[in-house]
């Protein structure tokens, strides 16, 4: 019998195999250096490697590489490009809060030894013995490699194994925080349990999708549309349950009850790395998955994708309303931005210039206006404390403009930018996504939208109004935070503002993108 | 070989796997129902497989079998820290973060 070697891009698969390379030597790190060492080694681990992954990738663009690699497993194309760039660049970020001490009296946080019980003798031992979890970078960067191929993947199997590399790093990683360790192991069972059953829908669908066309490749399905040999009702129903795992993994309504839980109980730095990058990678390959498979089947799905599009936006803001806490309020408005991107998923049309279903670049531009204002969000969470930890309650918000007028300012502008208000990347974002839905012929989706967000700007304002106009709080500070927590916050504010008032260049760069390679 | 009786039994599987993870109120059960769904997928994946010829359904359980296996590890030893913790595996008993 003859195999045939298969080919493999190393050069094109770069950014994700150093992204793999760096993650697996954190472990060997784990295993061999002394612990005084690790935390030192792990972070500059993580800043290189991320580092020389974006490098693999400028060249790679620079170079203009494009094509299915990996023997059709994955698809480099322009899409995947900005996709990878701003996953690596939001997880620099993210990960950076990780390495965050200052705040906390010189530990991070994360729970000192995860295994011990909470309130045990064990706990207060590896407390006082400063011991920490360094294995926690180790195991964002696996989740981080996860989420590239998972954007990428042309292939079920590939984006099912990658969807299980990405998910379950990130349930161990949000059952880890220091302070309210119950809260935080409950959110991690929940965050585990529905996550693994959204992923078993995901598998089941594509046993059906693979049924109907008799191939796991996404342009084999493409094809099969057109010649089925089965009945058109495996493919829906296998579609929908596939659906039913994405929507979840980007919290649409109504997979989104695991959404405010898990982003509560996680530590605030897992909380701002998964907001932001879970998001983009579920957001890509949901749309690859129904833009390339199932492009020429789109009359099937939009209908069903635009009434979730409209039940994630109404419920996201409509809760949002209603929070008390600034996580859970975050996380609500992670559900509406949901919405706000499948509005856009929804409006793909076949475009000029190509006989292919697409909205792709306005999906990218909303993704990446709302990670810099999530990564800034988060990041000033970790920062407002009283001495229990974190005070997370809006109202021990109030006055924080007087006590610190440089993060509220920060804080004030990446609300804004949610809200999409002009002159912040998030006006320009909604816009794009609303153009691309009417051009898409869902005008009463455009207008829902823009109703959503007249809500949803009410719930933003409200914490602005408190922050600069209210009585300050007692005993709530603006903790001083290191460089690890400031960069994160100065480039979220400051990009928010930059895509807000010079959209043009990044704008260039994604409409250039706005075709998957199939 | 037509898959159809092989497909009625998947989707037996994956409706039991789906009702147990939703009423059964014990973590270790919802986790058990879960790898129930899992199979039920890979039952209708071989099945498929062996209707439209080409191995691709069989070696796809290969990779679904790994990944199950790399879940238990993960699964577990969350269930086991919140069982060290509470006594419990309920999932009622789990219920600090409720609206």
């Amino acid at each position: 019998m003859n195999i045939a070697t298969p080919t493999f891009e190393w050069l094109q698969l770069a950014p994700v195999l150093t992204v793999l390379l760096v993650a697996c030597l954190g472990v060997v790190v784990e295993a061999v250096a002394p612990r005084a060492y690790r935390f030192v080694l792990q972070v500059s681990l993580v800043v290189l490697g991320l580092l020389a992954a974006l490098g693999f990738l400028a060249v790679n663009y620079v170079n203009e590489s494009v094509g299915i690699l990996a023997e059709g497993a994955v698809a480099l194309d322009r899409p995947t490009y900005l996709i990878w760039g701003a996953l690596l660049v939001f997880g620099l970020l993210s990960i950076l809060l990780f390495a965050e001490r200052k705040l906390d009296n010189g530990v991070s946080a994360f729970a000192a030894s995860a295994a011990s019980i909470p309130g045990s003798v064990s706990e207060t031992d590896s407390s006082a013995a400063r011991h920490e979890h360094t294995e926690v970078f180790p195991l964002a960067l696996f989740s981080l490699s996860g989420m590239m191929v998972f954007a990428s993947a042309t292939d079920l199997i590939t984006a099912f194994v990658a969807l299980e590399v990405m998910s379950l790093p990130l349930y161990l990683l949000s059952g880890m925080a220091r302070r309210r360790r119950l809260l935080s192991q409950e959110a991690a069972l929940k965050y585990f349990l529905l996550g693994s059953m959204s992923s078993a829908f995901f598998l089941f669908g594509m046993a059906l999708v693979y049924g109907y066309a008799g191939s796991f490749d996404y342009k084999a399905i493409d094809a099969a549309v057109f010649t089925p040999t089965y009945g058109h009702g495996l493919l829906l129903t296998g579609a929908a349950l596939m659906a039913v795992g994405l929507l979840f993994k980007i919290g649409a309504v109504p997979f989104h009850n695991w959404v405010p839980d898990v982003y509560v109980g996680a530590p605030t730095p897992v909380t701002g790395f998964m907001a932001i990058t879970t998001k983009l990678a579920a957001v890509g390959a949901t749309a690859r998955f129904f833009f390339v498979a199932l492009g020429a089947d789109r009359w099937s799905w939009q209908p069903l994708l635009a009434a979730v599009a409209l039940v994630t936006m109404i419920v996201g803001v409509v809760l949002a309303l209603t929070q008390t806490d600034i996580k859970r309020l975050l996380a609500y408005s992670s559900v509406s931005h949901a919405g706000f991107i499948l509005v856009a998923v929804v409006g793909a049309t076949v475009a000029t210039t190509s006989n292919y279903t697409s909205s792709v670049a306005s999906i990218i531009f909303y993704l990446l206006a709302y990670g810099f204002a999530t990564v800034a969000a988060f990041a000033v969470v970790t920062m407002v404390r009283d001495a229990a930890g974190e005070a997370n309650d809006i109202t021990s918000w109030a006055g924080l403009g007087q006590k610190n007028p440089v993060i509220a300012a920060a804080f004030a502008i990446v609300m804004l930018s949610f809200a999409g208000i002009p002159l912040t990347g998030g006006f320009i974002g909604k816009w794009e996504v609303f153009t691309a839905a009417w051009q898409g012929g869902y005008s009463w989706l455009v207008v829902a939208g823009v109703i959503a967000s007249l809500i949803a700007a009410y719930v933003y304002l409200k914490v602005i109004v408190s922050m600069f106009f209210a009585a300050p709080a007692e005993g709530v500070s603006v903790g001083k935070a290191g460089l690890v927590t400031l960069v994160p916050v100065g480039v979220g504010a400051i990009a928010s503002i930059y895509l807000g008032i010079f959209p043009g260049p990044v704008m260039d760069v994604v409409t250039a993108a706005s075709i998957f390679l199939r | 070989m037509s898959p159809d009786y092989y497909l009625i039994l998947a989707t037996i599987l994956f409706t039991l796997g789906t009702v147990g993870v939703m009423v059964r109120r014990n973590a270790l059960v919802a986790f058990m129902s879960i790898e129930l769904m899992l199979n039920a997928a890979n039952l209708a994946m071989v099945a498929f497989s062996l209707a439209r010829g080409g191995l691709d359904g069989q070696v796809a359980t290969f990779f679904v079998m790994v990944v199950a296996a790399a879940e238990v590890v993960i699964g577990l030893s969350i269930i086991i820290v919140i069982y060290r913790t509470r006594r419990s595996t309920s999932m009622d008993a789990a219920s600090l973060l409720k609206l």
